[in-house]
C-alpha cells in the first residue's frame, strides 16, 4: 500500500472514530451547557444503548428478519430506551441535587456511573459479546475501496444527518430556543415562562438519544461490545467536548473529530500500544492549558 | 391513593425500563435466547416498594431542609450525650482498642488477612479524606499514588533488595513528589475540571504501567514482594501475618494522631475555608495553590504509604489492581463515612471492605452497591453515617468576662483535638 | 502613624470587560485614619473598583500603590492573597463567610496569613506552633469581643443572625491586620439600630486599630455621618470627590444619585 494511501485510510479512520464521539460528546455538552454538570453516567447510557440493540437484534433475527428489518427497528428501540434511560437518572441522581455543592452531582454521576456498569455486568454477562453488523453493505467505487469501508462511509453520513437535524431543531424550534435560554440564564428562563424541568428533561433525552446513535452505529463496526466499553468512550467523548469548548454544541462536533484524527494518527503513526494514553494525555493538556477549549468562552466567576 | 398510583406507575416504568436488559439474555454466539420473565415480576414488586421508601426519605429530606440546623433529632441528641459523657466514652475506646489489640490472636488468619485489607483501606480512606473531605478537592486518580507506592516497593526491592522499612519513608516522600508534581498544574482548575483530569493522569500511570512491559513487567506483574521484617527475625507464616498486621495498625493509628492534628490546625483550617469558599479564603490572605498542593500531596504521601503495605501484604502486584475502579471505592468509603469525618471513615472503609467479605453471596453486588451507596448518599445524606463537628471550644462566661487572659492556650486546644478525633 | 502619604493610592484606574468600560481613569487616595465613602447608583463600577483593588481583577490600566506595614507597594497585578498580606482587607456586600466553620474559626482564618507554622508543626506541635495557635485564639477572642459576638464563639457562622453575619466578617477582616479596610455595603439589610451600632463599631475600629476604611454604602444617612470624604461614581467615572456636605450639595450628584431613586 502507497503512503498516500495508508494516510487516507487513517485519516477516514479518525473521521469515523472521531464522528462516533462527537455524536457521544453533545450530550456531554448540552447537559454541561444547562446544568453545569460533567454527566458522568453519559458513558453507561451509551453501552446500555448498544445492549439494548444487541438484544433487540438477537431477537429479530432469531425471528428470520432480514438485515435491513432488523436495523430500521433496532435502530429505534435503542435509542428510546436509551433516552428513558437518561431521563430516569436524571431524575434520580441529578434532580434532587441541583441545589447542592458543586461536587454532590458529580459523585452521584460517578455513582450511577459505577451502578449501571455493573447493572449490565450482573444482568447480562462480563464477556464481550460479538455485535452483529446491521450496517447496510453497499459496493464503493474502486479509486476508494482499499482506503475506506462502506460501514465507515454510513456513520459518517449517519452522525452527519444527525448532527444537522440536532443544530437546525436548536437554532429554529420552539424547545431549540427555550433550551438555549436555559443555558444563558436558568433564572431568566425560568422567568420568562420556560419550563425548566422540561428543557432539562428534554436535554438529557436528546443527549441519550445521541449516544445510543452512536453505540449502536460504532458497535456494528467493531463487532463486539461489553458493560465497560462505556466508560473509556464516555472520557474521550468528554475529552472532545472540552476539547471544542465545553457547552458549545458545534465545539463537541468539532472536537470530536480533531481528537478522533489525534487518535488515529497517533497509533497509526507513532504507537498503538499507548491508544488510550494519547486520548487521556489530550484531555489533561488542554485543560491545562486551555480549558475553555477551541470554540468556548472563558468564564469569569461572579463575586 | 396517590400513593399507590404513583408508586404503581413507576414500577410499570421501570419494568418497562429494564425489560430488555433483565429479562432477556441474548448469546450471540451459540445463538441462543433465554427468556427471564421472574426477573420482571422481581423488578416490579421491589421498585413498587422502594418508591415508598423513596418517597417517604424524600419528605424527611425536604422537612429536614426546612428544619432549622440548630434542631437535630432527639435520638441523635440522646445519642451524642451518652457518646460525650467521659466514663462512657472512654470505656468504649478501651473496649474496642483490647478487641483490635489481641484480634490476631481470636481469629484466624483468614479473618487477620481481612482485617488487614480493611485496615488499608482506612489508610486510603483518611489519606484522600485530607484531599476530598477537608480540602474539597475531587481527586478520581487517587489510585495513582497508590500505584506509585506499590511500584515503588516492588521495583526497588527487585532490582536493590530493600527492605519494607527503608522503602516506606522512600516511598512516603515519592509520592509527595509526584503529587506536588501532578498536582502543581491541575490545582488551579475549576472542582470538577480537577475531578476529571485526576481521573485522566490516574487512567495514564496505569496505561504506563500496563504498557512499559521493560520497567515494570506490564501486565503479568511483580511477585514476590517479601513482607515486613523485623531487625532480620524470622517468623513462621502465621507470625509474619501477625506481624504484618501490627504494622498496619500501628501505621493507621499513626495516619489518625496525623490527620487529627492537621484537621485543628492553622493548615486544617486553611484547607476547609478553602472548601467553604475559595474567593473569601484568598481575601483573608491565603495562597489557594500553596495550600491545595499541601492536601494534594499529603494525599498522595499516605496513598503511596498505603501502596507499599497493600504490596507487602499481598506480594503480587499488577496494574489491574489500580483501575478507576479502585479509586471509586475509596471515594465511596469516604462518602458513606462522611467526608471530613476521622470516625466516619474508618466506619465507612470497615462496613465496605467487611461486608463483602462476610457475606460471600453478597460479594458480587459489591460494585453496585458501591454505586448505589455514592447516588443515595448523596441525596439523602450528604454528610455520611457520621456528620463532620467542628471543634468546640469551651468558654465559660465567668471566664470570658474577666478578659483575654482567661482564653483557653494552645494546651487546652491540643487536648480538645485529641479527643473529639 | 508613620506613613506621611496616603495609604491607599489610586490613579487612572481602569477597567475593561471586553468591551465594555466598567471604570473609567478614576483616581483616589485615602489618607491614613480616613474614612472615605464610595457611592453611586447600582452599576457605577463600585464593586469593580473593590474587585480591581483587592486583587480579584487585573485592572486594565493605572496604578494602586498601597502604602502598610512600612513599606509601599505596586498593587496591580498582585494575587489577592498577596494583597491582604501587605495590609488590606474586605468584607463582601454578599455575605462571604465559612458557614460550617464556628465563628471562632472564621476569625482564625484571618491569621492565616499573620502566622507560620505547616505541616511539621500542625503533625508535631513543637512550642512554637502552640504558642502560635494559643495567640491566634486570643487575639481572634478579643476581636470578637470587640465586635460583641463572643457569645457566639462556637457556633457555625451559618447559624448566625444576619447582623451578626456582618459583624464576624469584619472580625474576620481585622484578624489580618489590616491599615486600610474595605467595606462593601456594610449595613445592607440592617435595621436603623443596627445601622447605629455598625456605625459605633467602625469608629472603635478606626480608633483602636489605626485604621483607614474604604467603603461602599448606599445608606446615605451612614455615608454622611461616618465619612469624611465622599466620592461618587456614575457609569465607572467619577463625577465627584469632597467632603460629605458639599457632595450632597453637587448638582450633578443629586441628578446622578438621588434622581435616579426619585424616579424609583
Amino acid at each position: 500500500m502507497g503512503r498516500m494511501e495508508y494516510f487516507l485510510e487513517i485519516f477516514f479512520g479518525g473521521l469515523t472514530r472521531g464522528s462516533i464521539y462527537a455524536l457521544i460528546a453533545l450530550g456531554y455538552t448540552m447537559v454541561y451547557g444547562i446544568i453545569q454538570l460533567i454527566n458522568f453516567a453519559h458513558g453507561e447510557i451509551y453501552m446500555i444503548g448498544a445492549f439494548t440493540a444487541l438484544i433487540v437484534a438477537g431477537v429479530l433475527g432469531s425471528l428470520g428478519m432480514p438485515g435491513y428489518a432488523i436495523l430500521l427497528l433496532t435502530l429505534p428501540i435503542a435509542v428510546i430506551y436509551a433516552s428513558a434511560y437518561g431521563f430516569t437518572v436524571e431524575k434520580i441522581a441529578y434532580k434532587p441535587l441541583r441545589s447542592a455543592p458543586r461536587l454532590s452531582p458529580l459523585i452521584s454521576a460517578i455513582g450511577m456511573s459505577i451502578f449501571l456498569q455493573n447493572y449490565i455486568l450482573l444482568a447480562q454477562t462480563a464477556d464481550f459479546l460479538p455485535f452483529p453488523n446491521l450496517l447496510p453493505y453497499f459496493d464503493l467505487p474502486d479509486f476508494v475501496g482499499g482506503i475506506l469501508t462502506s460501514s465507515e462511509v454510513t456513520i459518517v453520513i449517519t452522525a452527519a444527518l444527525v448532527m444537522a437535524g440536532l443544530t437546525s431543531f436548536i437554532k429554529f424550534t420552539r424547545m431549540g430556543k427555550a433550551m438555549r435560554a436555559t443555558a444563558q440564564n436558568q433564572r431568566m428562563a425560568m422567568l420568562v415562562g420556560v419550563n425548566v424541568d422540561q428543557v432539562i428533561s428534554l436535554t438529557f433525552i436528546i443527549g441519550s438519544a445521541l449516544a445510543a446513535i452512536g453505540g449502536v452505529l460504532i458497535a456494528s463496526h467493531i463487532g463486539q461490545i461489553n458493560f465497560y466499553i462505556g466508560f473509556i468512550a464516555g472520557i474521550k467523548a468528554f475529552t472532545a467536548a472540552v476539547l471544542g469548548g465545553i457547552g458549545s454544541v458545534p465545539g463537541a462536533m468539532l472536537g470530536g473529530l480533531v481528537l478522533g484524527w489525534t487518535e488515529s494518527f497517533a497509533t497509526g503513526y507513532v504507537s498503538s500500544d499507548y491508544e488510550d494514553v494519547f486520548a487521556f494525555a489530550l484531555l489533561v493538556l488542554i485543560l491545562i492549558f486551555r480549558p475553555a477549549g477551541i470554540l468556548g468562552k472563558a468564564d469569569s466567576q461572579k463575586v | 391513593m396517590q400513593g399507590l398510583k404513583k408508586s404503581l406507575l413507576t414500577a410499570v416504568w421501570f419494568m418497562f425500563l429494564t425489560f430488555p436488559i433483565m429479562v432477556i439474555r441474548v448469546n450471540t454466539i451459540e445463538k441462543t435466547i433465554v427468556w427471564r420473565w421472574e426477573n420482571l415480576a422481581l423488578v416490579g414488586i421491589s421498585v413498587f416498594l422502594l418508591s415508598y421508601v423513596w418517597r417517604f426519605l424524600m419528605s424527611r429530606r425536604e422537612r429536614g431542609n426546612k428544619q432549622n440546623a440548630f434542631a437535630t433529632d432527639d435520638r441523635a441528641q440522646a445519642f451524642r450525650a451518652l457518646i460525650e459523657d467521659r466514663r462512657i466514652r472512654y470505656s468504649l475506646i478501651a473496649a474496642f482498642a483490647i478487641f483490635v489489640g489481641v484480634f490476631p490472636f481470636l481469629f484466624s488468619m483468614y479473618q487477620v488477612n481481612i482485617m488487614i485489607s480493611a485496615l488499608i483501606y482506612i489508610m486510603l480512606g483518611l489519606g484522600l479524606n485530607i484531599v476530598v473531605g477537608l480540602a474539597g478537592l475531587l481527586d478520581l486518580g487517587f489510585v495513582a499514588f497508590y500505584a506509585v507506592g506499590a511500584y515503588a516497593y516492588a521495583l526497588l526491592n527487585l532490582h536493590f533488595g530493600l527492605g519494607f522499612w527503608a522503602v516506606l519513608p522512600m516511598a512516603a516522600v515519592l509520592g509527595a513528589f509526584v503529587g506536588i508534581l501532578l498536582g502543581f498544574p491541575v490545582l488551579r482548575l475549576r472542582g470538577d475540571y480537577l475531578a476529571i483530569v485526576t481521573l485522566g493522569f490516574g487512567e495514564i500511570i496505569r496505561l504506563v504501567l500496563e504498557n512499559w512491559g521493560t520497567f515494570t513487567r506490564g501486565p503479568s506483574g511483580i511477585s514476590n514482594i517479601p513482607r515486613p521484617d523485623l531487625f532480620g527475625l524470622e517468623f513462621g507464616l502465621q507470625g509474619r501475618i501477625i506481624y504484618m498486621y501490627y504494622v498496619v495498625l500501628a501505621l493507621v493509628l499513626f495516619t489518625i494522631a496525623v490527620v487529627t492534628r492537621l484537621k485543628y490546625s492553622r493548615i486544617g483550617r486553611a484547607w476547609m475555608a478553602l472548601r467553604e469558599d475559595e474567593i473569601a479564603c484568598q481575601a483573608m490572605g491565603i495562597d489557594k495553590t500553596q495550600t491545595k498542593l499541601m492536601a494534594f500531596s499529603l494525599g498522595a504521601t499516605w496513598a503511596a504509604m498505603a501502596g507499599v503495605v497493600f504490596a507487602a501484604k499481598t506480594s503480587f502486584i499488577n496494574p489491574a489492581s489500580f483501575t478507576f475502579l479502585e479509586s471509586a471505592m475509596i471515594l465511596s468509603i469516604v462518602v458513606l463515612g462522611g467526608m471530613g469525618s476521622t470516625v466516619g471513615v474508618i466506619l465507612g472503609a470497615l462496613i465496605l471492605i467487611l461486608l463483602p467479605e462476610y457475606l460471600r453471596a453478597f460479594a458480587e453486588y459489591r460494585m453496585i452497591v458501591f454505586g448505589a451507596i455514592m447516588v443515595l448518599f448523596m441525596v439523602f445524606r450528604p454528610q455520611g453515617l457520621i456528620r463532620d463537628r467542628r471543634l468546640k471550644r469551651r468558654f465559660h462566661p465567668a471566664e470570658s468576662s474577666k478578659g483575654a487572659e482567661a482564653v483557653p492556650t494552645g494546651e487546652g486546644m491540643a487536648r480538645g483535638a485529641g479527643s473529639h478525633g | 502613624m508613620a506613613e506621611a502619604g496616603p495609604v491607599l493610592d489610586v490613579r487612572n484606574l481602569t477597567m475593561d470587560f471586553g468591551g465594555l468600560r466598567a471604570i473609567d481613569s478614576v483616581s483616589l487616595d485615602i489618607m491614613p485614619g480616613e474614612i472615605v465613602a464610595l457611592i453611586g447608583p447600582n452599576g457605577a463600577g463600585k464593586t469593580t473598583f473593590f474587585n480591581c483593588v483587592t486583587g480579584l481583577y487585573t485592572p486594565t490600566s493605572g496604578e494602586i500603590l498601597l502604602s502598610a506595614r512600612g513599606q509601599r507597594k505596586r498593587l496591580n497585578g498582585l494575587k489577592p492573597n498577596h494583597i491582604t498580606a501587605l495590609g488590606m482587607a474586605r468584607t463582601f456586600q454578599n455575605i462571604r463567610l465559612f458557614p460550617h466553620m464556628t465563628v471562632l474559626e472564621n476569625v482564625m482564618i484571618g491569621r492565616h496569613c499573620r502566622t507560620r507554622s505547616s505541616i511539621f508543626g500542625a503533625i508535631f506541635r513543637p512550642p512554637a506552633t502552640r504558642q502560635e495557635e494559643a495567640e491566634s485564639i486570643e487575639i481572634s477572642y478579643g476581636l470578637l469581643k470587640e465586635v460583641g459576638l463572643t457569645a457566639l464563639v462556637d457556633e457555625t457562622a451559618n447559624n448566625l443572625p444576619y447582623g451578626a453575619q456582618r459583624r464576624l466578617e469584619i472580625a474576620r477582616a481585622m484578624a489580618t491586620e489590616p491599615a486600610l479596610l474595605l467595606l462593601d455595603e456594610p449595613a445592607a439589610g440592617m435595621n436603623p439600630s443596627e445601622t447605629r451600632e455598625l456605625q459605633a463599631l467602625i469608629l472603635r475600629l478606626r480608633e483602636k486599630h489605626d485604621l483607614s476604611i474604604l467603603l461602599i454604602e448606599h445608606d446615605m444617612k451612614l455615608v454622611m455621618s461616618l465619612s469624611d470624604r465622599v466620592c461618587v461614581l456614575e457609569y465607572g467615572t467619577q463625577i465627584a470627590q469632597s467632603t460629605p456636605e458639599e457632595v450632597s450639595r453637587d448638582p450633578r450628584v443629586i441628578k446622578a444619585y438621588l434622581g435616579e431613586e426619585a424616579d424609583a
